[in-house]
């Protein structure tokens, strides 16, 4: 079991808490998709820290680097997701997910 | 319990606390004001990991452009109309549920995994934390580098797309239009009488023309 002394166990532990709060917002999650952006962001932002932690751990320098482009991934996925939120607000007038339930089967 | 200890859980319980109010929040603004918390806040986990530089970026990129972004489209939408859902905690149990067992899946890895030894992390092996990354980052991950580059390029080109409005006024060529144009759209060839001039029409605009 861990001890006190912040290990790379904690860090781990902290990114699965994280990664785990934001999922289960992105399911409960029924108001609005700018929300669940914002919820990606943060899944993405526990494995970020996930790569950083590694990198101290074997004290190499790559995870730092393929964090830097997870963190370059994500800035486009926003980008993009918040140009079709705007899309869909264009189209529909509001950004409510229950709403969204065209191509229910 | 060393200082460093002491940051640690400090900025963990900061972190997940406003990870919460980032998926619970009622008002999206508040969910966007908790997120740039929780950014700074991983922001300086990073910083007392060692990286320094990376740290920074996450405050100048994502506090200073992303979310400033997130936030332009917040006040750009009208969201307070769809706030009035009163079945949003409907899913909240089944999601509870999953959380729950993916959470005790993930500590049950962690825990007995066997990459986990106890001995606290070195941080901050070398003080050249940015000169080490760039060299890393222009020597041996040039290619990625080149490819994220790209990926930038094409998500700015798809964002400008996808909420680029034309403009009523705008004056363009349309090429496809001008390439798809036949002769018979503009020229018409009508045979009619071959017109000629008479004695009485010279002699009549002469004298108009002395006039």
């Amino acid at each position: 079991m861990p001890g006190l002394e912040p290990t790379l166990t904690h860090y781990l532990l902290l990114a699965a808490a994280l990664l785990v709060i934001s999922l289960v917002g992105i399911i409960a999650n029924r108001r609005n998709v700018l929300v669940l952006l914002m919820a990606v962001e943060l899944v993405l932002l526990s494995a970020n820290l996930n790569f950083v932690a590694f990198s101290a751990y074997y004290n190499d320098l790559s995870g730092q680097v393929m964090a830097m482009f997870v963190l370059a991934t994500v800035a486009v996925e926003s980008a993009v997701g918040l140009a079709l939120l705007i899309l869909l607000f264009r189209r529909r007038g509001n950004i409510a997910i229950q709403t969204l339930d065209v191509m229910k089967g | 319990m060393s200082f460093s200890a002491f940051l640690f859980y400090v900025l963990a319980v900061i972190l997940l606390a406003s990870a919460v109010r980032v998926v619970s929040a009622r008002q999206p603004v508040h969910a966007a004001l908790s997120l740039v918390l929780a950014f700074f806040t991983m922001a300086a986990l990073w910083i007392t990991l060692g990286a320094e530089f990376l740290g920074l970026a996450l405050v100048v990129i994502y506090v200073g452009a992303v979310m400033v972004l997130f936030l332009f489209v917040l006040m750009m939408l009208d969201v307070r109309q769809t706030d009035q859902s009163p079945r949003w905690r409907l899913h909240l149990v089944p999601a509870l549920v999953v959380g729950a067992v993916m959470l005790a899946e993930i500590v049950l890895l962690i825990v007995n995994g066997t990459r986990t030894k106890t001995e606290s992390l070195e941080t901050s092996a070398s003080m050249e934390n940015t000169r080490e990354l760039g060299e890393l980052l222009f020597e041996d991950y040039l290619y990625s580098l080149e490819l994220v580059a790209v990926l930038l390029l094409v998500g700015m080109i798809a964002a400008i797309v996808l909420t680029h409005r034309q403009s009523r006024f705008a004056k363009r060529q349309e090429p496809a239009e001008q390439n798809a144009v036949r002769r018979d759209d503009r020229l018409r060839i009508v045979s009619m009488q071959a017109e000629t001039e008479t004695e009485d029409d010279t002699v009549h605009s002469s004298e108009k023309r002395e006039h």
